[in-house]
């Protein structure tokens, strides 16, 4: 089973129908596993209970990044390889990746109301998710400009790299113009700065959103694909019927 | 004449005669310019500080403005078939129209600036930092606005999308443009480090642009 198998979508369409229910079921699990063990987790001797907003904001926000790098991957295929599945996968991602990122910030905001005393604070990190949301939206717009999905994959494809190499930059820039956000406290030298009662629901439910993601993913690819297939019948019926 | 000559000729001649909009977008700049007195109130002052901003938001707008026909009449009289089909590589024809671009478009920006400083209150020091910063930033905004130009004239798409893909991408120039200006007109950084990203960003794009624009030109004529 190579990724050239997979170029035949009906071949994909079968493979995937049999790996979703389990993996819709593996998701669904560790999901509930992750929501109690951070229910249970303690309260933080500074932020109370207000800590917890971290195992649902922690996971969007790597992922809002992660699906990026998932579209870059799916922008090369079309480019490069022109695998017929590439552009319904960078179709299928973006919206996924702009929830994700939209999640990041309202749960974010939402931790930071009664930390900060404010919803929104112009700090560095916040600026540049709410950027990367900018573009996951001007992605999207660009999608549902035109109506040729292969034409509009190209042009997407060559808009995403340029998001990978911009974000990075961007990143940079708006780190160097203001910067007020706790600095990173999981990867970064010597190991993690976080309690082991935190950090474990933390994995958890960062395993179980990659999940959910994938799970996604592959579910709206499949509806794209059948998607298309629709629209082709309807312009063939279209085309087939006398004037 | 080498072929990028000749275009670059043709261009800046296209776009400075009747029908060629070039400095339509200094009249808007002008107008913004104008306009922002009338939304923060008339204190002189306050426009002094808020002066570097106001132009480079200004400037990036009039340049996002006249991108939409970097590519879009050249397309429409069928002259980017020619030139995606001609031997000169893509890329550096790609490159030679959007310097001509900035020749006829941006660089008449930068010389309406100490204009526009006088009627924002900012003196010679702030004037000059910005035009300064202006000159170095803008041909970043140009070259990254052209990978938008050619993005739209393969989709038949232009303005609005144009400029909800390429805004977010000129952040890093508007961020370090207006700390540079700002550097040098109240301190306490030094001007030195935030011209230099300035100008490392423009000779970044300056290779990122052409290439990204030839290969949307490449793949999604037809």
């Amino acid at each position: 089973m190579t990724l050239t198998d997979l170029a035949n979508p009906t071949r994909f369409l079968a493979l995937t129908a049999r790996i979703l229910p389990w993996l819709a079921a593996a998701t669904a699990l560790l999901l509930a596993i992750g929501l109690v063990q951070s229910a249970l987790a303690p309260d933080d001797y500074q932020q109370g209970a207000t800590v917890k907003i971290m195992f649902i904001h922690v996971p969007n926000a790597w992922l809002s990044m992660f699906v990026w790098g998932v579209m870059s991957i799916a922008a090369l295929g079309t480019l490069v390889w022109r695998h017929p599945l590439a552009d319904v996968a960078a179709k299928a991602a973006a919206p996924i990746g702009a929830a994700f990122t939209f999640l990041a910030l309202v749960t974010g905001s939402l931790w930071g109301r009664p930390m900060w005393g404010t919803y929104w604070e112009w700090d560095a990190r916040l600026t540049s998710v709410l950027i990367l949301f900018l573009m996951y939206l001007g992605l999207i717009a660009l999608w549902r400009a035109v109506e040729d999905p292969s034409r509009a994959a190209r042009a997407a494809a060559i808009l995403t790299l340029v998001g990978a190499i911009n974000i990075p930059i961007i990143k940079f820039s708006v780190d160097w113009w203001n910067t007020l956000h706790q600095p990173a406290s999981v990867l970064r030298m010597g190991g993690p700065a976080m309690d082991r009662a935190y950090l474990v629901p933390l994995l958890v439910m960062a395993v179980a959103f990659s999940l959910l993601f994938v799970t996604l993913h592959l579910a709206a690819m499949r509806n794209e694909i059948l998607r298309r297939r629709v629209r082709a019948l309807q312009m063939l019926q279209a085309s087939g019927r006398p004037a | 004449m080498t072929p990028l000559a000749a275009i670059i000729r043709r261009d800046i001649r296209i776009a400075l005669r009747v029908g060629g909009g070039a400095l339509i977008g200094v009249l808007f700049f002008l107008t913004v310019v104008v306009l922002m007195p009338f939304a923060v109130g008339p204190d002189l002052k306050l426009l002094a500080r808020l002066g570097p901003a106001i132009l480079w938001l200004g400037a990036l707008l009039a340049s996002l403005l006249t991108l939409d026909r970097l590519f879009a009449a050249d397309h429409e009289d069928g002259s980017l078939d020619l030139i995606v089909m001609s031997r000169t590589p893509l890329e550096l024809a790609c490159a030679a129209k959007a310097l001509a671009h900035w020749l006829a478009a941006g660089l008449p920006l930068i010389v309406a600036t100490p204009v526009l400083g006088l009627l924002l209150n900012l003196d010679a020091t702030a004037t000059s930092a910005v035009a300064l910063t202006l000159l170095a930033g803008t041909p970043a905004l140009t070259f990254t606005g052209m990978i938008g130009a050619a993005l739209a004239v393969t989709l038949h798409r232009g303005g609005l999308l144009l400029a909800v893909v390429v805004l977010p991408l000129s952040i890093p120039v508007l961020i370090f443009g207006v700390a540079a200006s700002e550097a040098a007109i109240s301190g306490p950084l030094s001007f030195g480090t935030p011209f230099s990203i300035l100008c490392a960003l423009s000779l970044a794009s300056l290779v990122i642009g052409p290439f990204a624009a030839a290969a949307s030109l490449r793949h999604g004529l037809d």
